[in-house]
Parts: C-alpha cells; structure tokens; sequence
C-alpha cells in the first residue's frame, strides 16, 4: 500500500490533497457547522458582511456562510456520481473496443462519434426537456456527456498495451479475456486516464453547475454552490461574497482534484517507466 | 588496411566528460584517426561510446558538460566553441549517420527536400535538385528520378539509412560519425550498407568512427579498434591486432561472447553487469567482473600501457595474461535426431493477412518437425514469416490453412481453443524484454501467474517455485520484489524465460530472444537457453535473424524467403554446404571475425 501513496510525496500532491480534503471536509460537516437555518431570512436582503453573518445575505436575506456550508454536498456529490458513471461506461466501451479489434470495434466507435457529435449542453438540456428534471436525469445526462471520449481514450491506450509482451503472453496462456483487460491491460492504461480523470471530473462539475445555473437542475430553494452564483449574479455590485465565496469553493475544488490527479499519473510515470540500461534499442 | 596516417583528422585528446551532479561519464579518453581510417568504437551500453562519439560533433546531450581535454576535427577546436561556431561545423566538416533512421528523418520532409537542407546550410552554391540527384546516386538510390520525392515511411529500413548517409556525405565532409548504423537493420541489409560505408571511405577519403557493440560488425570495417568500458578505453590499437589478439580481458570476454557462423563455439557472458554512470568502482572498473582479478586491481586505475606497436591497453596483468586462453571446449555436441516420434509438426502452414498488403502470403506451405530436445532455428529476414510461425504455434495467430499438431493432437488455432494441458507444454519467449513484462507487476507475481494458471498451483507453492525458478535462470531471488522497470534487458529477459519456464513446457518458442540485447548478454542468455535444453530436455524453436546465433545454439536450421521454406537440414550441413541460393547469401552477409580470433 505504501508506494500508491508516493504521489504526496510531491508538492502538488501533497498540496493537491489538502485542497480536496478542505473543500470535501466543508461539504460534509458544513451543514453541522451553520450558523443558521440556509433556507430561512435573516436580515434584510443582499447586505454586506457584518458580525451577524459573516459572509453577508443573499438575494432573499439568507445567510451566505451557512448556504456556502450547506451547499458542497450536492455539486460533489452530483459529479462524483456522474463521473464515476461516465468511466464505468466509457471504460468498459473502450477496453472492449480496443481489445477486441473485430467488428465490435468500429461498430462502438461510429456509435462513440455520432454521440460526440452532440454540442453538451444541447445534449443536457433536450434530455431535460423530454425526462424532466431529476437528479437521476442530471446524473445520467452527465454521464452521457463525458463517457464517449473517455471511451475513446481508453480505446487508444488498449490498442496500444494489448500488443505488448505480456498480454500476448496472457493470451498465450489461455486466460480469459476479462482476466487479460483486469491484470495486464487496465493497471497500464491508468496513467493517462487519471490525468484525464481530473480534468473530466472538472468538467462534470462545470456542467453540473451551468445546468443549475440556468435553473434546469436543482431546484430553490435549495443551497448549491452553483445555483448561489446563479441567483446572487445580479446582486453583486451589493454583496459580492454572495457570488465569489461559492465560485472560489468550486474552484479550489478544480484546481486541488488536478493537482491530485496529476501527482498520480506522475508518480505511476516514475515509478514504473522503464530506465533504458545495457541495451541497445530493439529492431 | 592499417594506412598510417600522417596528419590525423580527427585528435582527441584526454577527453572527459561528466554529469552535472559530477559524475564521470568519459574519462581521459585519447585517439587519432587518420584521413580515410575507419576506427570502431566499441563497448556495451553505458561504457560512454556514443557520449564520446557524439562529442566528436561537438555535442553533448542534456545534463553532460566536458570537463577537460580537447578534441580537434580537421583542425578545428570543439571544445568551448558556442554554437554557432559548431553548427557551421556540424555537417561540413564532421556529419552523423544516427541509430534509428526511422526516427532521425522527419516524417513530414521528402528525403529529397531532407538532403537539399544540409546542401542549403552550408552549400548553397551547390544547392540544386542536380546534387540531391547526385548524392542519392552515390548511396545507390539514384535508379528513380522521383526517389527524392518520396517520404521516409515510403522506404525500407535500408533505404531510410542510406538516405541519412547521404545527408551525411552531401557537403563531403572528412569525417563522419556513425552510431550502430546497421543495428536494427537485417544482415543482408546491413551488408550492403557497411559495402556502402566502405566504398565511400575509398571515393572520398573520409574518415570515419564506427561505433558498435558489436565487434563481429567493426572487425569487417574498421582500420583501428578502441574498446571502452565505463567510460575509459579500455584497448585500442589496430584492428587485426585487436581481434587476433586482444589484451584486455574485457576485451578478450567481449571476442568470446560473439556467436561466430564460420567458427560455431560454446558462448561465454560476462558475468555480471556493465557498471553504470557514478557507480565507478575504484581501480579497474572491470575488475568486479574480470576472472584474472587481484588485489592489486583494485588499487588504483590501471595506466594505458604500451602492448604493441600502436597498440594500447589499460590492464595491470595484460602481460601475465597472454599466454592464459579462454577455455574453449570446441563447440556443443548437436543432439542428434533421436528418431522418436515428433514433438510438434507443421504441416502445409499458410498464413495470410486480411487486405493482402503483402501480395502474397506472409507464410506459404511450410511444414516442418521438432523432435523432444531438439533445438530447431527459424532463420530470415525481417517479412520472411518467421515471428508469424512462432505465432501460430503459440496460439497467437490464426493460420489460415495447414495443421499444427503437438505430441500427435492437432492443435486449435487460437490458444482459448487448446486444453489446459496444450498451452502449459508450449511457451513462448518475446523479443523485446522492455515489453514482455507486465510493468505494474512485480517479478514475482509476474512468473507466479503461469503456475496459478496453467499449473493450478496454491499460492504458497507457486511462491515457493518462483524462488527456484530465479535460481534456475540465474537471478537473485531479492528481485521478486521488483518491478521490471528496475531490471536491466538481461535480467528481464531472463525473467520472461523463468516467467515460460515455471509452466514446465516442453516446447519453448523464443523470438528473437537476444536481439535487443548487448552481445555480452546475449551469450549469457544463449548460455542460458542451451543448459535448459539439455538439462530438461525442452525443445526450442529458436526465432533469429542472427546466423551466428544459430551456429552456437542450434541442431537443425530453417531458412525462411519471403514466407517460404527454402532450405532446412541440420545445422552443421546448411551453414557448411548450402543448398539454396538465399542460404549462401545470408551466409556471405553474416559478420564474422577473422579466422585467427581467439583461437
């Protein structure tokens, strides 16, 4: 187990994970943590910082701090889920694809493109408009969104892994396809997929958020991040905590997951690359 | 051959080199090669040959500064020139023919747009589609007017080199650098380019450095040798001298690790492993694997002393040491055929490729037999179809026509299709270790695998077998617990072989097992293979491109043409009487050394 932690031994990853678990650590215990109920007025509407409530009120006389406490939970949890959904479908698409090589390749990776050829957001907000909105709906649409170019992704790194040595050697051995994609072709793969891993969860996030923001996803009175920046944007020049507290959280939270995810992806590089010694290169 | 020189072109003198951390990389190296002299630089990876070569260019790469000394080509100071100084230099005056001619050209470039640029940087008076023309002729490729047209990847490996000797020899600089030119180029290919080299040498008067690991290769070329070994020389005098004579007991060890077709012998390795960069021991930096070790040897560095005329060599016992020979035990004794009922046969095998790119069939009617024991080597170019049989025979490609039957039973061709017990008696040994071993597995889950597998083994027991099978091939057991990336090519190799071992097969298919190797290893890999055929009685399809290889190892040779079977019989008859023409030109081809090498 010790040296899958070597990645804190770097700077950004050390940095990386204190980001995350700060941001994490507000979404969770935050709600325990508000000073006031996050749905209810306070004081009068948009008003600057004061003792009372530190971080100001919003729009409608809510305190800031305690919806910014309150509000992580749903946008972390929301893209987590989705991207984990998103890698579950991508990965499984393009290991499959790039493994097998047959008809089953082309077949899933024209399937891939026409699903790529959807702009995102379009994509979301027609899926809203048919299912209606839901946090399942949210999530799978999301999901829908990121696995094709996961797949796509995966699929190139299969491809060129499943023509090494020691898969064919697996293969040579008889072991079942599934045994050769688990042992041999995904702990190799993992590097650049974790690179991307960061920058989709990101993404998931960013999606989350503008769907919220135009009001498609959560719903008020509801306290999210996203939405705070949403519904305080016209009332900034009044409070402007109301709008950059929740847009820092979500940022702080994008920065620390990329760092994160790169430290690993670096430390898997270093530690596993192979050091050229007593050699010449093959024919 | 020996020509001396007068007025050398190139003088180096006490070159050293080392890291920015001070490392020495090259220390205190000196030569002079002479106007139209080949010298070969030789020595395993790390003993800091193509640093110094490359210094010659007055290049050093990331993270190298020269500490002292001087090196002067055709009069000119490289040493604390800037860079402009060294790039009008750099192709006029001294030229490279790189390693990897696949990856020196620029994909995007037409060769002959490739040539017009050195022409333009130092020539521009010449710089004309004529002169391109010219300088393609000259490497023989001038047949086709619209040569100059094509891109890299529209060429063989061949010809991409001779393209990137053309570059070098455009501007008709006196010296050029060649760093392992024909490395990963075939032996009929690498014939003609060293018959290229050669000729050039004699139309222009160039002078060259050839830098090889492979001794067999400069001993054909070269004028005068220089043997490096962690980054000092080592032995260096005249070519002949060298080879018929070698003083240094590296470099003696480095003669009788080369698998000779003309003089088939046991191969010894060198034990142990070239001492990288700042792991210098202090003393002879080969004395931890040298066999004629003393205490003195250890002491300090041993002085380049005086061996012969023009012939130097850093050994404090060189004298002592010239009547002691190698124990050479004259060639293996062939396991004859035991007439016993085949292992495998191969029968009306035919292979062909989906879309047909090759024209023809990458494997055509070949049908052979391998008898319990027997070691039988595949022998042909690269495309002859001989990795594609090995392929088949491991389950790994699906043969389009003909049978492959093991132990009387006609074998499936995908290897999910054979039993249990099929799959476990054959196994195979890939090519490049760098790939063959799974890079997230540690060593010892990585030979476990097979046991669990094909074996049903507990993990206690397969654990317990790792061990031993570590032994067998001569590993230390701590490396159980490293990862492949913490091996050199030797010891990854020999964990693939322990990895095909530990299914106790009886038929061990090895593909170009040693090709990506230094020769030093090689011999110690071949060494290897042939104890376990003898030992366990295992059959090998030995997978080569190397005759020299298949001289040392092999009881009956196959020779592969463009997917046909042209030529097999037992070893002995086909290197010595060849019936096919294609044999007796891979013959001619083969690098060898002169007669009276370590005899």
């Amino acid at each position: 187990m010790r040296h899958r932690l070597r990645f804190m031994r770097s700077p950004g990853g050390a940095i990386g994970v204190a980001i995350v678990l700060f941001v994490v650590a507000v979404a969770v215990f935050g709600p325990y943590l508000a000073p006031h109920d996050p749905t209810a007025p306070i004081g009068p509407d948009a008003a600057p910082p004061s003792s009372h409530a530190p971080l100001g009120t919003d729009e409608l006389g809510r305190d800031v701090l305690s919806r910014l406490l309150n509000g992580g939970r749903s946008v972390i949890g929301l893209a987590l889920l989705s991207t984990a959904l998103a890698y579950a479908v991508g990965m499984s698409i393009g290991l499959v694809a790039g493994y097998s090589r047959s008809k089953v390749d082309p077949a899933l990776m024209r399937t891939v493109d026409v699903m790529l050829a959807f702009p995102p957001l379009l994509f979301l907000l027609v899926l809203i408009a048919g299912a209606g909105t839901s946090i399942a709906v949210l999530v799978i649409g999301v999901a829908a969104i990121q696995a094709p170019a996961i797949s796509r992704i995966v699929r190139t790194s299969t491809l060129e892994v499943s023509v090494r040595g020691y898969v064919e050697a697996a293969v040579a051995r008889g072991e079942r396809p599934i045994a050769v994609i688990r042992r041999e072709i995904v702990p190799n793969i993992l590097a650049p997929v974790l690179v991307d891993a960061g920058l989709r969860f990101t993404y998931s996030i960013l999606i989350i958020a503008s769907v919220n923001y135009l009001g498609l996803g959560l719903q008020p009175p509801s306290s999210d991040w996203a939405l705070m920046v949403s519904e305080n944007r016209e009332y900034i020049n009044l409070n402007v905590w109301a709008v950059i507290a929740p847009a820092a959280m979500i940022a702080l939270l994008t920065i620390g997951v990329n760092m994160t995810g790169d430290a690993i992806a670096r430390s898997l590089g270093r530690s596993y690359v192979p050091r050229p010694v007593e050699t010449v290169p093959p024919s | 051959m020996s020509a001396s020189a007068p007025d050398p072109v190139i003088r180096v003198d006490r070159l050293s080199l080392a890291l920015a951390s001070g490392a020495p990389v090259v220390e205190d190296v000196s030569f002079t090669v002479g106007e139209g002299q080949i010298m070969g630089l030789v020595g395993e990876s790390g003993s800091g040959k193509t640093t110094t070569a490359l210094a010659l260019l007055g290049y050093t790469r990331a993270g190298i500064t020269v500490r002292g000394g001087s090196v002067q080509v055709a009069g000119n100071e490289l040493v604390g020139r800037d860079g402009a100084a060294l790039r009008s230099l750099r192709g006029k005056v001294m030229s490279y023919v790189p390693q990897d001619p696949g990856g020196a050209l620029n994909p995007s470039l037409r060769v002959g747009d490739a040539i017009m640029d050195v022409l333009r940087a130092h020539r521009s008076d010449r710089a004309s589609e004529q002169s391109v023309r010219a300088a393609l002729e000259r490497v023989e490729l001038g047949g086709d007017h619209a040569f100059g047209r094509r891109y890299p990847h529209q060429l063989s490996g061949g010809q991409q080199q001779r393209v990137t000797i053309a570059m070098a020899c455009v501007c008709g600089p006196p010296v050029a650098i060649l760093d392992e030119p024909t490395t990963g180029l075939d032996v009929l290919t690498q014939d003609r380019i060293l018959a290229e080299l050669m000729r050039l040498r004699e139309e222009e008067g160039m002078a060259m450095v050839y830098v090889s690991h492979d001794l067999a290769v400069v001993a054909g070329m070269a004028d005068r040798i220089t043997v490096m070994y962690a980054g000092r020389v080592v032995e260096s005098g005249p070519a002949d001298e060298v080879i018929e004579r070698p003083r240094h007991p590296y470099t003696r060890a480095l003669v009788a690790a080369i698998p000779d077709v003309r003089n088939p012998r046991a191969l010894q390795g060198i034990p142990g492993v070239s001492v990288g960069v700042g792991e210098w021991p202090s003393g002879c930096a080969f004395a931890p694997r040298c066999t004629h070790a003393q205490d003195r040897c250890v002491g300090a560095v041993p002085a380049l002393d005086q061996a012969g005329s023009g012939h130097v060599v850093r050994c404090v016992r060189w004298e002592e040491l010239v009547h002691t020979t190698a124990p050479a035990d004259g060639g293996r004794a062939a396991s004859g055929s035991s007439g016993a009922e085949p292992l495998l046969e191969v029968d009306g095998l035919r292979v062909e490729y989906r879309g047909g790119r090759l024209g023809r069939p990458a494997v055509d009617d070949v049908s052979f037999q391998i008898e319990a024991g027997q070691c039988v080597a595949l022998v042909g170019e690269s495309g002859s179809g001989k990795t594609t049989i090995g392929r088949c025979i491991a389950g790994l490609h699906q043969p389009t026509a003909g049978d492959i039957r093991f132990d009387g039973v006609s074998l499936a061709g995908a290897a999910r299709g054979r039993s249990l017990d099929q799959r476990r008696r054959i196994q195979i040994v890939f090519q490049n270790p760098y790939e063959s071993l799974n890079p997230r597995h540690r060593v010892a889950e990585e030979i476990e695998r097979p046991l669990r597998v094909l074996r049903k083994l507990g993990h206690t027991d397969a654990r317990r077998e790792v061990g031993e099978l570590l032994e067998r091939v001569r590993l230390p057991t701590r490396v159980m617990d490293r990862f492949p990336g913490e091996l050199s090519g030797g010891e990854r190799q020999r964990v693939a072989i322990a990895r095909a071992l530990g299914a106790k097969p009886e038929l061990l298919v090895c593909d170009e097992v040693t090709s990506a190797l230094d020769v030093s290893v090689q011999a110690a890999v071949l060494e290897l293979l042939t104890e376990l055929q003898r030992e366990l009685r295992l059959s090998i399809l030995f997978i080569t491109h190397n005759l020299g290889v298949v001289a040392c190892v092999a009881d009956t040779v196959l020779v592969m043409d463009r997917g046909r079977m042209c030529e097999s019989g037992p070893v002995t008859r086909v290197l010595n009487d060849p019936g096919a023409d294609y044999t007796r030109r891979l013959l001619a081809a083969a690098p060898s050394l002169p007669h009276g090498a370590l005899s």
